[in-house]
């Protein structure tokens, strides 16, 4: 009889077995696992999730960097401050790093600790939603509600229902949400999208108000004139030079992102499109209606609207699955994302709202599209 | 050019490897085996027993449910083996060919109504190729479809060039167009790829309604073009025949005589000379071509074929091997390299498309781990039917009948959804979940 092969630490069977799911991630992580096709198609795609989330992080690089520097620059404007380039990055690049630090050690543990659970391989979702959720709360947010934001997104909006492509909701912008509604303070108002923490404390000067162009133009300071919104003119908007979330003030590096997105297909163009499209038409509505004085156009460049409608929007798992239902909900979200914006008194940002309305009403427009393709079936069928 | 088909979604897989339009070796039979497996819902019962004298074209099984199904020796000689796998479940039949081949006389009468047609394929053992839709299962004798439906050329990667392996066999398809023609009512559709509409004879078939098909893969794959001439609905039946065997029954028709001999294309990658060779079904694979070690041999296309193993032998239905070298090896951060030229995807987050032309050393890598679903649109742009890819794909995973018979279960078989395996980043086995919904579906509506 052949003598039996002893199973590797590992390896089923072997002491270490438990373990298995974390240890494949590694391994997976650094080597393309040498499966071979067992049944179905003897050939496969050179493409795996791996290289599709990486995809996005490289999107996101240019909000990200440029995110950094614009730490910096407010931080040194508002506080009159003598800082050169280097000094504004730098600055960000520490501010920003504790962010992304939480973010993936509480994400990634609890992500490997319910693959153990499951024994099935680590999703490489959290890749993503890792880096997206430092740029999209304020830098100054304490890092233990942030952790608990993480946590209270990855647990119950994304492992409760089974991991990677199986939730209903974008993790990210639920992790924001969850800070939103459970520490306001720290979340909304004029005095939280400019760095101060590192600043008051060395400097010993009190926090100042630097309200962002969104809630500068809630208040109704728009001079149609300049097209200046408060001190911030439009192309300030447009290159992203105003307080913010950090990945969402410039345009130019979103759309670098939403080129390489489209480009290579991991996210819709028809989404980001059709949203932009919901957008400009509900701000143009609200201006004839007189609910603002806003040119259309702004409502793109300001808060989180464009940054929303590229990376968020575009989550595949959470969007729309039909093609006709894609430019459904696109739309939708753009449009529901200003009205919030125009006719709500007190909430002057709506993207994330909007998207997470939507991410529930996806299903829905993919029934009645699914239903529609059904119809059309049966008819076509008759009809032959 | 009457009745033309344009698609535009597909994808042609640029595996290298393509077979030279020459033949290199005919191969002379020594044991063939006669396989049952090779006919999906074909529950065999032996009607010969070893060291039995048999000649091309004599039975060799039946059908236990239906026994005027047969499967017939495509060679004579004497009943060497008979091969059982676990639970004595019939493998083979091995037949050791004689030296000089004799044949059964079939007559060379032209059939004149439907159940001289069905007598004539099913004493041949050529009702064994035709195929019934929905399902993909062997025909029913007792039923008379809407329509048959021959595609007269594959666009599966590497698939065998059939105005090469049958332009010279024209009157043969005409004679089994014609034949095939009094089985139904519908009509006989003729499929003809439209880049060689003019060099092949194939559009001047006669007793048939001509198609001229163009696109990528699965362009040439009949259940695509059903879906677009005439879509199968519920009750009703379709029969389909590769073009292969419509040659071999009209050669009875012609001869008299049973000729499964093939030009068999061997190709892939790892082929030392990838061209043709004329065989038999149930040839060793070894005798048609040389394996190199550690190789995997397919009977078929990398997308639909059987894995057959270095000892396996030619199938029934397969005109082409594939051989592929198996990819164990594991590359450093495959996935996170900007460049690797050596694999292909056709998705744009690497950059094949930079090279559009090139041919690629495929392997058997699955390049990554399976995952839950994510991408939806990659599915529906290889799919080129009015189905939706992904809602059919959970019906099937979710056993719900109704749904399935909604989203088109009736209009495909595995292989026409063999591209959502290949470019899935999720890494399922698409085919394998339409299959599994497709058994369902048989035993439930039974």
């Amino acid at each position: 009889m052949a003598e039996e092969k002893k199973p590797g630490l590992f390896e089923k069977g072997g002491k270490l077995y438990w373990l298995h799911s974390t240890i494949d991630a590694f391994d997976t992580f650094l080597r393309v696992p040498g499966t071979v096709t067992a049944k179905g198609a003897h050939v496969r795609d050179g493409i795996d999730l791996k290289r599709v989330m990486i995809m996005v992080v490289i999107a996101l690089v240019p909000a990200a960097l440029f995110g950094m520097y614009n730490v910096g620059l407010q931080t040194s404007t508002t506080y009159g401050l003598d800082w050169n380039f280097w000094h504004m990055f730098w600055y960000g690049f520490l501010r920003m790093l504790p962010l992304f630090v939480v973010s993936y050690v509480v994400g990634l543990a609890i992500e490997f600790g319910s693959s153990q659970i499951r024994g099935e391989e680590v999703n490489e979702g959290y890749l993503v939603t890792g880096f997206l959720i430092p740029l999209i709360v304020p830098v100054d947010v304490p890092l233990w509600m942030l952790a608990l934001a993480v946590a209270f997104s990855v647990i119950f909006v994304k492992e409760v229902f089974g991991g990677t492509g199986m939730n209903i909701w974008n993790p990210a912008l639920v992790a924001r949400a969850f800070l939103f509604f459970s520490y306001p303070s720290s979340m909304s108002g004029s005095s939280v999208w400019v760095s101060k923490t590192w600043v008051s404390a060395l400097k010993g000067v009190d926090a100042v108000s630097a309200a962002t162009p969104l809630g500068i133009a809630h208040d109704g300071a728009f001079d149609a004139a300049t097209g200046a919104v408060g001190q911030y003119s439009f192309m300030d908007m447009f290159y992203g030079f105003i307080p913010g979330s950090t990945g969402e003030t410039s345009v130019i590096a979103i759309l670098l992102g939403a080129i390489l997105l489209v480009w290579t297909g991991v996210a819709s163009w028809k989404i980001m499109v059709s949203s932009v499209a919901g957008g400009l038409l509900v701000g143009w509505l609200g201006q004839l209606a007189g609910a603002t004085a806003l040119p259309c156009y702004y409502q793109i460049v300001m808060g989180g609207f464009l940054f929303g409608s590229v990376f968020m929007a575009t989550d595949p798992v959470t969007a729309a699955q039909t093609e006709t239902g894609k430019w459904i909900y696109g739309f939708l979200i753009g449009a529901l994302a200003v009205v919030v914006r125009l006719w709500n008194p007190g909430y002057m940002e709506g993207m994330m709202l909007a998207i997470l309305f939507m991410n529930t009403m996806a299903p829905l427009i993919d029934h009645c599209v699914v239903t529609a393709h059904i119809n059309r079936r049966a008819k076509k069928v008759q009809t032959v | 050019m009457s009745n033309q088909l344009v698609l535009k979604k597909g994808l042609d897989i640029p595996v290298k490897g393509a077979a030279a339009q020459k033949v290199v070796k005919t191969v002379k039979p020594g044991v063939v085996a006669v396989k049952p497996t090779d006919f999906k819902g074909f529950l065999p019962r032996l009607l010969v027993k070893e060291g039995d004298r048999v000649l091309a074209g004599s039975p060799v099984l039946a059908d236990k449910q239906k026994p005027q199904i047969l499967v017939t020796s495509p060679v004579s000689g004497t009943v060497k083996s008979i091969v059982r796998g676990d639970k004595r479940k019939l493998l083979a039949v091995l037949v050791d060919a004689d030296a000089s081949q004799e044949y059964v006389d079939f007559g060379t009468k032209v059939p004149a109504d439907a159940d001289q047609v069905k007598e004539l394929l099913l004493k041949t053992g050529l009702w064994g190729a035709l195929i019934q839709r929905p399902y993909g299962v062997q025909a029913d004798p007792a039923l008379r479809p809407k329509a048959i439906f021959i595609s007269s050329f594959s666009t599966a990667p590497l698939a065998a060039d059939t105005e090469f392996t049958l332009g010279d066999r024209f009157a043969d398809i005409q004679a089994g167009v014609s034949a095939l023609a009094k089985l139904t009512d519908g009509g006989v559709h003729f499929s003809v790829n439209k880049a060689v509409w003019n060099s092949s004879p194939f559009h001047k078939v006669e007793n048939a309604i001509v198609h001229s098909v163009s696109g990528k893969h699965p362009a040439g794959n009949v259940g695509v073009q059903i879906s677009h001439i005439a879509p199968i609905q519920k009750g009703e039946t379709v029969w389909t025949m590769p073009v292969l065997f419509v040659a071999a029954l009209g050669h009875v028709i012609n001869t008299g005589k049973l000729d499964l001999t093939r030009k068999v294309a061997v190709t892939g990658p790892v082929a030392a000379d990838p061209a043709y060779v004329v065989a038999l079904p149930g040839t060793p694979v070894k005798e048609i071509t040389d394996v190199p070690a550690d190789a995997r041999v397919i009977g078929g296309d990398v997308l639909t074929g059987e894995n057959l193993g270095a000892d396996g032998t030619l199938g029934f239905f397969q005109d082409q091997l594939t051989l592929l070298h198996e990819g164990t090896e594991r590359e450093w951060f495959g996935w996170a390299k900007p460049f690797r030229p050596k694999v292909h995807s056709s998705s744009w987050c690497y950059f094949s498309w930079l090279t559009p032309k090139k041919k690629y050393d495929m392997d058997t890598n699955l390049h990554g781990g399976p995952r839950a679903f994510v991408e939806t649109k990659c599915f529906e742009d290889v799919t080129p039917m009015d189905i939706f890819p992904i809602y059919l794909i959970k019906a099937c995973l979710a056993g719900d009948i109704e749904k399935m018979e909604k989203f088109g279960i009736y209009e495909v078989l595995p292989e026409d959804l063999a591209l959502c395996d290949y470019v899935d980043p999720s890494k399922n086995d698409i085919q394998a979940m339409i299959q599994q919904g497709i058994d369902l579906m048989i035993k439930e509506m039974a």
